[in-house]
């Protein structure tokens, strides 16, 4: 090994790298670290809620617009003549 | 005749049929978790119950909605007006099950919740065509309902495209020809939820369509009070 020349500054090593070796092969998922899964059953429950919520707001919208038209139903009925 | 007179009849079938749809798709979490997990896929997979039924929906609710315009187009029927703006209304309900449930699963099987790629950005353009349909009937004025029926035309020619998207382009997207191969002890799940959803699409499609049907008797009960 060559020795440094007098005068230059001595280079420093590289630091080591503490990522984990690239991976490039197949791996199943049960042999996974644990911080590398994504638990399904949160996404499930989230999707199925959703059909719910959307559903739900969509008929309290609807019957919120039903109880107008029948209050702009009873005004009319007050405008209107009685009937003989 | 005052209008809505034939209201309780209709309140009493909509609540039943709401009530039954509702039952349907309450129960079909029983059969989904009944059903057994896909091979590759695992648990998530099972939002593909009530994901690909939400599209059935929405896709039964855009048919609807086109040979209603074509029906308006043709012979100025008020009544097929009223259907085609209801039915596009339940296109966007619909839709955004879909689209809201999609990504979910995306983000699991693809590691992303969206990918821009040919079923999935048909998909957002077609909801997006009703969206429109939707504002220029609210927005629109007067005659905007002959210009509407034209945009339901536009996207009830779209929806194919998004039905064969996944097999005419290369995505990410599984393809529809998946429904047909589901293995035997999926199928009961699977149709019971489709059931389920049709018939909210029908109790809606018909309470929607009969508020529509009482706001333009009131309009014309208003108009001609004015003349007393």
């Amino acid at each position: 090994m060559q020795a440094p020349s007098p005068g230059t500054a001595p280079v420093a090593p590289p630091p080591a790298s503490t990522a984990p070796p690239a991976q490039d092969e197949f791996v199943p998922i049960s042999e996974l670290p644990a911080d590398e899964k994504l638990p399904a059953a949160p996404l499930l429950i989230a999707a199925y809620a959703v059909v719910w919520i959307v559903l739900a707001v969509y008929v309290w919208t609807l019957w919120k617009r039903f109880l107008r038209a029948e209050q702009d139903l009873k005004q009319l009925a007050g405008r209107l003549p009685p009937a003989r | 005749m005052l209008p809505g007179d034939h209201r309780p009849m209709l309140q009493r079938s909509f609540v039943f049929m709401l009530l039954t749809g509702f039952a349907l798709v309450t129960a079909a979490p029983l059969l989904i978790a009944a059903a057994p997990y896909e091979s590759t896929m695992g648990l998530i997979q099972k939002i593909f119950y009530f994901h690909v039924p939400s599209w059935m929906a929405m896709f039964t609710a855009i048919t609807v909605c086109g040979v209603s315009s074509v029906r308006y187009l043709v012979t100025r029927s008020r009544s097929a007006d009223r259907l085609a703006v209801s039915a596009a209304e339940l296109t966007i309900v619909f839709g955004l099950i879909g689209l809201l449930t999609g990504p979910l699963w995306g983000r699991k099987a693809w590691g992303h919740y969206w990918q821009w790629d040919a079923k999935l950005t048909t998909a957002l353009v077609l909801w997006l065509i009703f969206v429109s349909y939707n504002l220029l009937r609210r927005f629109g004025g007067l005659g905007s309902e002959r210009l509407a029926a034209g945009v339901a035309l536009f996207g009830m020619a779209n929806v194919p495209f998004v039905y064969w998207s996944a097999h005419i382009w290369r995505t990410v997207h599984p393809k529809t020809s998946v429904v047909m191969t589901l293995g035997p002890g999926m199928r009961p799940a699977f149709y019971w939820s489709a059931f389920g959803f049709l018939l909210i699409f029908g109790a809606l499609l018909a309470a929607r369509t009969r508020l529509e049907a009482l706001r333009a008797s009131i309009d014309e009960a208003y108009l001609s009070a004015e003349d007393i």
